[in-house]
């Protein structure tokens, strides 16, 4: 076998001798395959795992890198967002700063962005509203993996009527129209929080995941290493968890870094028109809301936040599409 | 190997007297949309400590269902067995509850499957996958059960088995992922080895050296291993007795020698025939004509009549037994059977 780094140059020249040493096998001819003592190798490749193969892939893409040093800044600007900025988002003077235009000298300054309808530093609301959509894009994918992964896992595996009991439900909430959906959900609730706004989108957007595991368990449960385990005494738990759950979890993996954009892009949505977040809290979407009264006067007042939830959105999906090429090179 | 003799002792308790696997009138069904396709229809066999029974027949003999019926490991529905016990050291399995029959298996028996690769979790490294074996069944620590998995791939020749023991089944060769199964295989020191054709997907050359270590591990541990194969070429050395399926059932029992060299039923004359030999280059090849049957649809009376050169009216229309085989003179041959009503002519003919 050629070393690794032989790798590429193998495969623009194919070298005549490998190639016969291929046919010769093909043959059925004694080929040096099962030798029984190893060839003195020099330095022997380290041993590479699905997940291994995939970090050395992701590692090289500037697409990744773009998206993840942007993730890694939102998520920091989600954390501590006074360290972006000195201005207080909730503080409005309609006096001095009603509609004041962006200034860019005042670089990093409360007046950067300029100040919206109601005197409040653009800036400020924008470092502070990555709270709310980082958490909803986050705690909603783990909370839709953690439950869809379940729900998918335990149907694949069981299948029969258990299959026959969750698949129905799956197709119940999955024919529930997203907006239609939410708007009930948090109608009832007596204060959308960000929390509410998760409980929500879990609630509705699980299906997508147990579908995808439940084929991807469907699939893996065939194989022989699966029932090689079993015909080795490996018990119910340990089959599910150890040896299909990691051949079945890229997909799963790959749905959910690409989904997780979208749950941001639905967050925003939802408060946009009203009936996602709430005042106080400061979202994105909420601003771009109320940032339609005054768009032909001020369209900057509109256009930092969409801009920054824009970002947002792309750098996940990007990161998805990504994290879907190394995992998954079919798909590409 | 201190500390392994004593779990062995522990684990096996008291030598059992008698066969240690015996299997009595086994029926095994399958319930398809087209009816009810009967891939075993009344299989006995047994293996004793130290002994090796192949297990012959074509694709769709019920060689393998059988296997997976002894391990527990058929999916059902759609499989069902009617009838049948199969007695492990005594107790039948088919009466025990899961937890029971899930420490049998890989404990006490254990299985080698034909094509390692797909037999080994491909996200998993080799090491991890054999040190599970103690880690599940044995309550090991990770770093015991590493220890021991190395000791193992040692033990089944894996060259530099320190430095590949947390590689990825896909960086072994053929050979080695065999071993590495049958390592697997051999982890808890079972008392029986079941093995579902361990040799086809390898090389010629390489098959040899698996069959050769197999029969080595087992006779140091004294196990009792089913061979299960298509391959008269593989048996001949390793095996002591020979059960010839066809249409699931067993159409002749034999001693090895006895059976290669005076078979008594058709079916077995006709697979011995159908081996290329060097004595007979530039003559046509023997075939026994004609297809194994349907398993939906068994013709009456003894399965392979319609394929059978010496098939008579009475083949046609009773199912025959396994009749014991004699001499000549009428003295019985150890250990031999027949299910053929003209086992005699068969037998003497050549």
């Amino acid at each position: 076998m050629p070393d690794i780094h032989d790798e590429d140059s193998y495969e623009r020249h194919p070298k005549p001798g490998v190639d016969r040493l291929d046919f010769a096998g093909e043959q059925g001819m004694a080929v040096e395959q099962e030798t029984l003592v190893e060839p003195d190798v020099v330095k022997r490749e380290q041993a590479r795992s699905l997940w291994g193969d995939a970090w050395r892939d992701l590692r090289r893409r500037p697409i990744f890198l773009i998206s993840v040093l942007l993730i890694v800044l939102l998520v920091l600007m989600a954390i501590f967002p006074w360290a972006f900025t000195d201005a207080n988002p909730r503080k409005a003077d309609l006096v001095h700063d009603y509609l004041k235009r962006p200034d860019w000298t005042d670089f990093f300054g409360a007046g950067w962005f300029g100040y919206d309808a109601q005197g409040r530093s653009i800036y400020a609301r924008v470092v502070y509203g990555a709270r709310a959509s980082i958490t909803v894009g986050i705690v909603v994918t783990v909370g839709v993996t953690l439950l869809g992964g379940l729900t998918g896992m335990v149907a694949g595996y069981f299948g029969g009527a258990v299959d026959a009991v969750i698949s129905r439900i799956i197709d119940i909430f999955f024919g529930i129209p997203l907006l239609l959906g939410a708007l009930v959900l948090l109608n009832g609730f007596a204060s959308r929080t960000v929390w509410a706004v998760v409980f929500a989108l879990v609630v509705l957007g699980w299906t997508q995941i147990a579908r995808v595991m439940r084929g991807a368990v469907l699939t893996v449960k065939q194989s022989d290493y699966v029932v090689a385990g079993r015909a080795l005494g490996a018990g119910t738990g340990r089959l599910m968890f150890r040896h299909i759950l990691p051949n079945a979890v890229a997909p799963v993996i790959v749905v959910a870094t690409i989904a997780l954009g979208g749950y941001i892009a639905t967050e925003a949505t939802l408060s946009f028109l009203g009936i996602g977040l709430q005042e106080p809290t400061i979202s994105w979407g909420i601003d771009i809301s109320s940032a339609q009264k005054v768009i032909r006067t001020a369209p900057y007042v509109m256009f930092f936040p969409a801009a920054a939830l824009s970002i947002t959105v792309l750098a996940f999906i990007m990161m998805g599409d990504a994290v879907r090429d190394a995992l998954d090179p079919k798909l590409r | 190997m201190g500390t392994a003799a004593q779990t062995t002792e522990r684990e096996r308790g008291a030598p059992y007297e008698g066969p240690l696997l015996d299997v009595r009138d086994l029926h095994v069904e399958f319930v398809t949309r087209d009816g009810v396709a009967k891939a075993v229809n009344g299989v006995n066999y047994s293996v004793s400590a130290g002994e090796t029974l192949a297990v012959l027949g074509e694709s769709g003999s019920g060689k393998s269902v059988t296997a997976q019926a002894i391990m527990g490991i058929l999916d059902m529905p759609p499989a069902r067995i009617p009838r049948g016990e199969i007695r492990f050291r005594g107790q039948d399995m088919l009466k025990m509850g899961k937890e029971e029959r899930r420490r049998i298996r890989g404990g006490r028996i254990a299985m080698i499957f034909q094509d390692a690769l797909s037999s080994l979790n491909p996200v998993l490294s080799v090491g991890f996958q054999l040190s599970e074996m103690f880690r599940a069944h044995r309550g090991a620590s990770r770093k015991e059960a590493k220890a021991k998995a190395v000791e193992l791939m040692d033990r089944v020749r894996i060259p530099a088995a320190k430095d590949r023991v947390n590689d990825y089944p896909h960086q072994f060769s053929g050979g080695m992922r065999q071993r590495i199964m049958i390592a697997m295989a051999l982890a808890l020191e079972p008392d029986l080895i079941i093995a579902d054709e361990p040799t086809t997907a390898l090389d010629v050359t390489v098959q040899a050296q698996v069959m050769d270590l197999l029969a080595e591990l087992q006779a140091e541990f004294h196990m009792g291993l089913i061979l299960i194969t298509h391959d008269l070429g593989v048996v001949a050395d390793v095996a002591d007795k020979i059960a010839v399926m066809y249409a699931g059932r067993i159409v002749e029992t034999a001693p090895v020698h006895d059976l290669y060299a005076r078979p008594a039923h058709p079916y077995t004359r006709g697979l011995l025939d159908s081996i290329p030999r060097l004595d007979q280059k530039g003559q046509e090849l023997y075939a026994i004509k004609g297809l194994p049957p349907n398993l939906l649809r068994i013709p009456p009376g003894c399965a392979f009549n319609p394929r059978c050169p010496r098939a008579q009216d009475v083949c046609r229309a009773e199912v025959p037994e396994l009749f014991p085989v004699t001499e000549e003179d009428g003295t019985p041959q150890e250990g031999r059977g027949s299910a053929c009503f003209f086992w005699k002519e068969t037998l003497h003919d050549r």
